[in-house]
Order: C-alpha cells, then structure tokens, then sequence
C-alpha cells in the first residue's frame, strides 16, 4: 500500500514537472524565441555562478569536515617507515591540483557568466593564440616532470626488495575464500617449502613436511610485528586473486596463484602509541558502538587490521586479520607463546616421520623412510624445537 | 512533408548547393529504394545510418535505465544495510534473503552480480555503443558529405550484432546461478573456474559470448567509419576541415579496431581455460577441496590482455564525447573552438599515448615494480594534451555570445566534470600514491566522475544538440535545464564524499563495511550518497520521459539550421530522406567554425571563400 502510494505521488510529481515545463514552453512561445533564449541566457549563467560558489565553498567545507581521513592529517598519519612519503607525494599532488582545479572551475563559470547572451553582442572571432597554448602546453608539462620525478623515486624506494643477508623478518600471507592464512618463520626465522598439491584438511597451505625448516613454522590468527623492525610480507593465493592491504601501513599487494609476490615495510607506531595518537581526536571519543554508550570508546576499539583489496568473490568484504604492533620484548614473548603447526600433525598419519625421532637441532635433516638417522635417539618424540627458549636469531 | 519542401522556394543553402554541389551520381531515388522500401527494411533491417544511429541511441538507452537501475539497488543495500529490502522480492526473488526477523538483505553474491553487471553494461552497451555507435553513425556522413556508410549492409550488421550481445547479456541476468559477478574485468581465476563463485558458471560463459558479439559489432562498425571518414569526404573535405566531432569519431574508431580483438584473444584463451583444460591463466590453485592440475599459467597474462584493450577503451568512451562537447560549446558560444590544431593533436596524441599506458591499472598486480617506470611517464604525459584540451575550451567561452541551452549546459558540466575527474588521475597515475589509492573508493570516484559523469554529460549535450536532426522536433527546454542542473549537483554530491573514504582506504567492491573497524564509521555518508543516487536516477527517468515525449509532440523545427551552425548535417532537409541530400552533394570550401568572422555571426562550410579571404584555424 505504502509503495503505491509512493508511485502515485512521484508520478503525479513527474506529471507536475512536464505541465510546468509545457507551460513554460508555452509562455517562451508568447514572448519569442529570442526572448526566452536571453531570459534563458540570463538565469542560467547566474545559476553557474551560484553552483561554482557552492561547489568551491562545498569542496573546502567538506575537506575540512574530513580532514581526519586525509593523508597524512590529523590522525590518519601513516604507520610505516615509508608511508610517510606518500603522504607527503599525495599532498603535494593535491596542492597542485588544487590550484587547476580552483582556477579552471573559476573560469569556467565566470566566462559562461561574463559572456553569456547579450543582444547585440558580437562574439570575438579568435581561432588560437600560440603564445597563449604554449604556455598552457608547457605549464603542466613541467609539473607534470616534477610529480614524476618524486613519484618514482618514492616509487623505486618503496619497492625495493630486501638485499641479502639484511636482517628482516619474513612472514608469509596466504588469501583464500574467504580469509588469509598467516605463517611465521619461528626460532629459525626461515619460510619452509610449500606444495599446493599437499594442501588438505590438517595443512591448509600445503607445508612440506620433509623441510624441516616448516617444523617450527607457525601460524597464528593475527599478525604480531615488533616495532621498528623491517618486515617482508611474502604474499600468495591459493585458489583466486587476493589483495594483502593494510591501509594504515600505506601497505598493498595482490596475492596471486602461483607466483609469490612481496612487499617490505616497517612499522613505526605500535598499536598502543597509534591509539594514544587517536585519543585526542573528539570523533575517536564517542562510543564505537553507538548502541552501546558505555562500551569502548572508539580509539580504545582500534586495531590495525588486514584487508582483501582485490575482488575474489561472495565474501571478499570479510576478510579481516587484525594486525598488533608491538614492542621487541612483547614480540619475543609472544613468539614463545606460538605452537607449531608441525605439533599438531606430529605422529599422526599425515607426518611423514610418525614414530621416528626428529632431529633437537631443525637444522639437521631427516629423510623420511625407515632408515632413520642412528644417531637420533628413538625415545618417544619430543614436542617441536621451537618449544625451545632461543629468540629469534640476530 | 517532403513535397512541400520541394515546392517551396529554394533556401540560400539550397541555392548554394546547387550552385557549387558536387554531383556523385546519385540518382533521386530516395523514395521506395529497394533498401527503405517497407517498413521492416525501414526500421527493423534498416541500412541507413541515421536509422542505425536512432537504433543505437533508444537500445542504449534502455540499458542505461537496467544498468543506473542495478546500482540504485546495490546502493540501497550499501546506504542502508538494515533497512529491509523484503519489497523488492517480487524483482529479484531469491536474490533478496529474508531473515528470521523479516529483514530482507540483497544476497552477496547478487550484490556482487549486480556491481558486475553494472559496469559491464554502462561500459560496453551505453558508452561504447550507446555513445559513440549512435553519434558516431548519425554525424559521420552528415558532416563530412556523404550520401551513407561505406558499407551500409556492415553498419546494419554492426547494430544487429550488438543487439544479439544485448539479447545474450539480458539472459544471463535470468539464470538460476545469477549472471556473473566477478567484477567488468572478469580477472582469472575467479571468472576461470566455475567453483570460485556462482557467477562463473553459466553467467561467465554468456558473458563471454556477449561481450565476443559484441566485439564484432564494435569492428564492423569501426572499420565502417574509419573507411567513411578516409574516403567519403565531399569535394574539398580535406582532413583539416573536419569538425573536431569526426576527428574524434575518427581516432576512436581506430582505437577499437586496434584493441578490441585484443580483448577477444583475452576471452578465447579464458575460454580454453575453462572448457579445454588449457593452463593459460591458471597456476597452482587448490579450491573446493581439490588441487587442479593446472600449472606454468598466469593471471597476469589475462590482466595485460584486458587492459591493453581496457585502458584504449576509457578513451574509446570519452573522445566522442570530447568531440560532441567541442562542436557544441562552438556552435553555442558563437565562436570557433579554440586552437583547433591543437585540440587535433590532442586526440592524436590522446589516441596514441592510449595503448602504451595499461599497465598503470596494474601497478601492484604483482608485476615487476620496475615496468611503473614507464607507464607512470606515459601516464602522467596524457595529463599535457588533456590540460590543453580543458584550456582550450575554456578559452573558447573566452568573448562569446553564449546561448544557454540543454546542450551547451551539458557540454559545460562535462569540462567541469572533466576536470574534476581528470585531476584525481593525476595522483593514481602516480604509482606510489597508487599503492594506498588502487582499489578503493578513490578510484571508483575518479573513474565514474571522469569517464562516467562527463561521459553522459558529452552524450546528453549530443542528444540535447542533435535531437532536431533525428526527430525534427526539440527537447523541452525546462525539462533540459531541470535535468541538468539537478544531475551536475547530484553527480558531485554522489561521488565526492567518495574521495574521502578513499583516503580511508576503504575498498571498492565490499557487500558491507562493518566487519572491519577502519572502514565501519562512514554510516551518514553512505546514506547521504545513496538518497543522491535515487535522485539522481529519477531525474534520468525525467530525460527519458524527455526524450520519448519530444519525438512526438515536441516543438517542432522549422528551418533546416536552427543554431546557424556551420557545419555540413545542417544543410539537409528536415526530413530524413535516403542519401541525405536531394540532388547534389554540397562542396565544402572552409573549415567547420567560421563564427563570427568577419563580422558575420557565421558562414556555412558550403559558402565559397570571398577573394583574398584565409581559411580560419590554422
């Protein structure tokens, strides 16, 4: 009923619009066609003004109503080493632009108006000006080299990959439908090999359990970073293409089938320092629930969190994994804290050496077959060295 | 109708076309020729271009209603995520879940069919045949002189084809499994494998079909202009004496010829991927409890085929509008378009920068980061011809006589739209501030205001201008004024506050925005963007009710050049007759904006030169 009546009104608005617009069709008929058309001239280069007033007056308003999600203002800084640089790019991009684009709308409006439709008026027969377009050629030519200039060079440093033997902490990121699987390297801070054809219920990545640089990998449902440290984010896909974003670290990268792709940051806020940041912002006061008034308030609610940024279907909204910075020394106690995923596959029917000994030191290896290494002392296993107390090695 | 013209006394252009016309051989016979003779052949298999021009026009019209119409409805799930929608089942039936509570929510996966099918169909069905097919066909041979298409059976076929892509496209949204909705980029593996989604079964495989259709059409008809333009230009049509509308029609026509069956070869190989078993986008993937065999293979691939015709084809969108906007901000300002050179090797350098630049949609794909180097140059240069465009046409309002109609209105929204999306390119051509920018609601602001808004825009000044050429009656004037005064302010209110969630980083392409905290705190925005939305669309709604009321009952046109305009479309009779013109061909002897010269508001291409007199422009 209410729908119908819905219809019925805008349709009988739309009836009142055609019957004005013929009534004034009608009234322009009486008055001649030159006539209406100078009217026409007249309001309509008037209103281009009112709206050029209220867009460029809007634009400002609106900027400083949002200035928080901003690049680089107020509590919207960036979280990493180098995310700072493309803040700074951004605003300088958005300084330049900002000129045109206040300019050009200016004039725009301000010709349509100043020229508009007078009797009698001849219009300026002006095919070109070469002086005048080699000007407008070669202004932004040249900031246009300037944009490029530093854009690159941010760019290529960026980018970059680690260089051997940097000290860096990789940790892997696998996108499925619809969540990421993160790995870490453990006590021996290596990645160890994986094989999409071993993925199964019990290895969700396909970890090859003969590398015995996967037997103290381990895979926690947050992503735990020290502060500080450079980090290189090994990014994979095990089914479509996925998009590893973290948009406070200013980090993002598909995560495609079959080919690993990277990127290397470094965190330089923790969570905690990001949220004591936000704390002075009124907006990060209010409740971060609003059914909810005396719950969390909303800067005591943040957490970096990681995101999917690239379409991989039905539920590519929700992949959330949240994302904790933290001091060394929370860090390192945190990775003691992590199991294995190797210890909840130890001796059952998918380890390869079930009921043989493993190796105290992961550096020795093992083949899998019933001529086991003498020298492994044949007691019932073990738990996984990473149980063991060496941190992470310097 | 027709007699009575012929009994009249003959107008000045009239005169001057006997007098200088340029005679082809082609005998009267535009009444019951064997192509126009009934009225299938008049209006269904029609072979004259200005028939296939309206064919184009109503066809794309009736998509633009579908596919504004899809967002209208994702938008309302997106603005108001817990208001019910219960009343649009009888619409969408299962796609419209209903909950214990009686709160109906679209479902994911048509939201996501929904985004798809949205700019596909706004991308290939309005703007591309919708635009540049109806203005493309109408004005081709009217203004450079010729009696039709080179070929007017492959312009017929050019319609028919895209209508049989229309027809399978409209199927796909019926099927059980939806139609696809893995994004208007079909990005392998997703659009490859059948258990990735629902979408990417039998919705794919007539996507697939559609868009191959489709990609005929869009060959036949360019080779059709490309092969008018070069070869059908009347006596003393030279090149530099086309309108900036043809040039533009010209350079996009190859645009598509050069990267349409790109895209083809894109789809045939994803097609072997999913039928054949072939590997060549498909690498090391386990879904849905398997590991396929399928190895050595790379999306990537897909990605550079795509965007070798995805990036040429963001121009093959905007040039005709470019070219509609600069002929009708001249004609209506009364003044020739500034710099007409300049604005030529804009297109040119526009159309060829157009197929070294794909790869800047691709920045953080996961191709190697040093290729940025180069496409971020090359993209950053297409911002020097496009700024000297934008200059130029502001210059052209620079000392006018402007007359304020639809059309001019229309062709001023697009230089600021234009602008506005235009800028924000600046900072996503930018591969650094593209690594925060890709992918969220920054790109979807710049895009939609730069190719989406302005677009329309160029396509709505085109309409506005050339409806008394198709239908010999005008578009209500106040309806225009209300339709575009009301879309300038309503576009900008829908895209703008997008920018800032960009800056959030928030993503494109998410069902809902509260699973994560950064991205749950733009409730009022959302809101505010889809209620522009809906009055947005319901002002299209007023254009259409425009346009169709207008082809009958709109105020008629009286005289053959209702906007003393210059150019050649305005010398033919009110009525369209076969061949264009009765008679001879008229012969052009200046270029196409002679306004105000000399004194004269304007001179006709037709007009002889006065001795001692220069060709303007160059």
């Amino acid at each position: 009923m209410t729908a119908l009546i819905v219809i019925l009104c805008l349709v009988l608005v739309a009836i009142v619009i055609v019957q004005i617009a013929r009534a004034t069709e009608l009234a322009s008929k009486i008055r001649g066609e030159e006539e209406a058309q100078r009217a026409s001239d007249y309001w309509n280069s008037r209103i281009g003004i009112g709206f050029v007033v209220l867009f460029l007056v809007g634009c400002i308003w609106s900027a400083l109503h949002y200035q928080n999600v901003m690049l680089g203002y107020g509590p919207h800084e960036a979280a990493s080493a180098h995310g700072g640089s493309l803040d700074r790019l951004f605003n300088v991009t958005l300084f330049f632009t900002g000129i045109v684009f206040v300019l050009t709308h200016i004039a725009l409006f301000w010709f349509a108006y100043k020229y508009r439709g007078q009797k009698g008026r001849v219009a300026l027969f002006m095919p070109h000006d070469n002086r005048l377009e080699m000007i407008w050629t070669a202004i932004p030519a040249v900031v246009m080299t300037f944009l490029v200039v530093g854009g690159l060079q941010a760019w290529n440093t960026v980018m970059a990959d680690v260089k051997p033997n940097e000290e860096v902490i990789e940790i892997e990121a696998t996108g499925y439908q619809f969540a990421w699987a993160i790995r870490y390297p453990g006590v021996d801070n290596k990645l160890g090999t994986k094989d999409y054809k071993k993925i199964s219920p019990t290895n969700d990545i396909g970890q090859d359990w003969t590398d015995n640089k996967n037997w103290d990998d381990f895979k926690p449902t947050e992503i735990v970073l020290p502060v500080g440290k450079k980090v290189r984010v090994r990014v994979t896909a095990r089914d479509v293409l996925h998009n590893f974003f973290l948009p406070h670290f200013r980090v993002k990268m598909d995560a495609v089938p079959g080919m690993p792709t990277y990127f290397v940051f470094t965190p330089i806020k923790t969570s905690e320092e990001y949220r004591q940041e936000l704390r002075k912002y009124d907006e990060y006061n209010e409740p971060n629930d609003p059914k909810e008034p005396d719950g969390k308030k909303r800067w005591e609610a943040f957490t970096y969190e990681l995101a999917c940024a690239e379409l991989c279907g039905k539920g590519h909204f929700s992949m959330r994994v949240p994302v904790r910075v933290v001091s060394e020394d929370e860090y390192k106690a945190w990775m003691k804290e992590q199991k294995p995923a190797y210890s909840n596959i130890r001796n059952t029917d998918d380890d390869p050496f079930k009921g043989q000994a493993l190796p105290i030191d992961p550096k020795e290896e093992v083949k899998p077959d019933s001529t086991a290494s003498p020298k492994v002392v044949a007691t019932a296993a073990p738990a996984i060295p990473a149980a063991a107390p060496t941190p992470a090695k310097k | 109708m027709a007699t009575l013209t012929a009994t009249t006394a003959p107008t000045k252009e009239e005169k001057l076309i006997q007098e200088y016309g340029f005679e082809d051989h082609f005998h009267d016979h535009h009444h019951g020729d064997k192509y126009q003779s009934n009225f299938v052949t008049t209006y269904i298999f029609s072979q004259d271009h200005k028939m296939i021009a309206k064919q184009f026009l109503i066809t794309g019209m009736m998509w633009a209603l579908i596919g504004a119409g899809m967002s209208i409805i994702f938008r309302l799930q997106l603005g108001f995520p817990e208001e019910s929608l219960t009343w649009l089942k009888p619409l969408l039936g299962k796609w419209i879940v209903v909950n214990e509570a009686g709160i109906g929510t679209l479902a994911p996966e048509f939201y996501y069919a929904l985004v798809t099918m949205h700019g596909t169909i706004i991308v290939f069905f309005v703007l591309t045949a919708g635009l540049s097919g109806t203005f493309s066909n109408l004005l081709i041979p009217l203004q450079v002189g010729a009696r039709d298409m080179a070929s007017g059976f492959l312009n017929m076929l050019s319609y028919w084809f895209f209508f049989m892509a229309s027809v399978v496209m409209m199927y796909s949204l019926f099927l059980n499994t939806g139609p696809f909705s893995g994004g208007w980029t079909a990005y392998p593996p997703l659009s490859a494998l059948p258990q990735a989604s629902d979408g990417s079964k039998t919705g794919m495989t007539l996507w697939i079909v559609s868009l191959v259709l489709f990609v005929v059409s869009v060959l036949l008809g360019g080779i059709n202009y490309v092969t008018t333009v070069l070869n059908l230009r009347t006596v003393g049509m030279t090149m530099w004496r086309l309108p900036l509308t043809i040039w533009a029609f010209f350079v996009t026509a190859i645009l598509g010829i050069l990267s349409f069956p790109v895209l083809a070869s894109a789809f045939f190989l994803l097609t072997f991927d999913r039928s054949l078993g072939t590997s060549f986008y498909l690498s090391e993937i386990f879904i849905d409890g398997k590991a396929l065999d399928n190895v050595g293979g790379s999306p990537i691939l897909y990605q550079h085929l795509f965007w070798f015709l995805g990036h040429p084809e963001v121009y093959i969108i905007i040039l005709p509008a470019m070219g509609i906007v600069s002929e009708v901000l001249s004609v209506h300002a009364r003044k020739p378009v500034f710099g007409y050179k300049a604005m030529v090797f804009s297109i040119l350098a526009i159309g060829f920068l157009a197929f070294i630049v794909w790869a800047h949609h691709m920045f953080l794909s996961g191709v190697n980061p040093f290729i940025a180097n180069f496409f971020v140059v090359f993209t950053l240069i297409i911002a020097v011809p496009s700024a000297v465009k934008v200059f130029n046409w502001i210059a052209t309002l620079y000392g006018g006589n402007i007359r304020f109609n639809s059309a001019m209105l229309f062709a001023i929204g697009f230089v600021s739209m234009f602008i506005s999306g235009g800028l924000t390119g600046i900072f996503l051509g930018n591969s650094a501030i593209d690594i925060q920018m890709t992918d969220t609601y920054f790109v979807v602001a710049h895009f939609h205001i730069v190719m989406g808004i302005a677009a329309f825009f160029g396509m709505f000044a085109g309409i506005y201008h050339w409806f008394p050429k198709l239908y010999g009656r005008f578009m209500s004037e106040t309806l225009g004024k209300i339709h575009f005064w009301g879309t300038l302010v309503g576009a900008y209110a829908i895209f703008w506050p997008m920018h800032y969630m960009g800056m959030a980083g928030v993503p494109r392409r998410y069902y809902k925005f509260d699973v994560f905290e950064s991205f749950s705190h733009f409730k009022e925005m959302n809101q505010f963007i889809t209620i522009a939305a809906i009055v947005v669309f319901a002002l299209q709604v007023l254009f259409v009710i425009n346009f169709f009321y207008s082809i009958w009952k709109g105020k008629k046109m009286t005289e053959k050049n209702p906007y003393g305009a210059t150019t050649l479309e305005w010398t033919t009779p009110i009525e369209h007759v076969h061949g264009n013109w009765k008679g001879k061909i008229p012969s052009v002897h200046r270029w196409a904006y002679d306004y105000g010269k000399g004194g004269v508001e304007f001179t006709p291409q037709i007009q002889p030169m006065a001795e001692g007199e220069k060709d303007g422009g160059h």
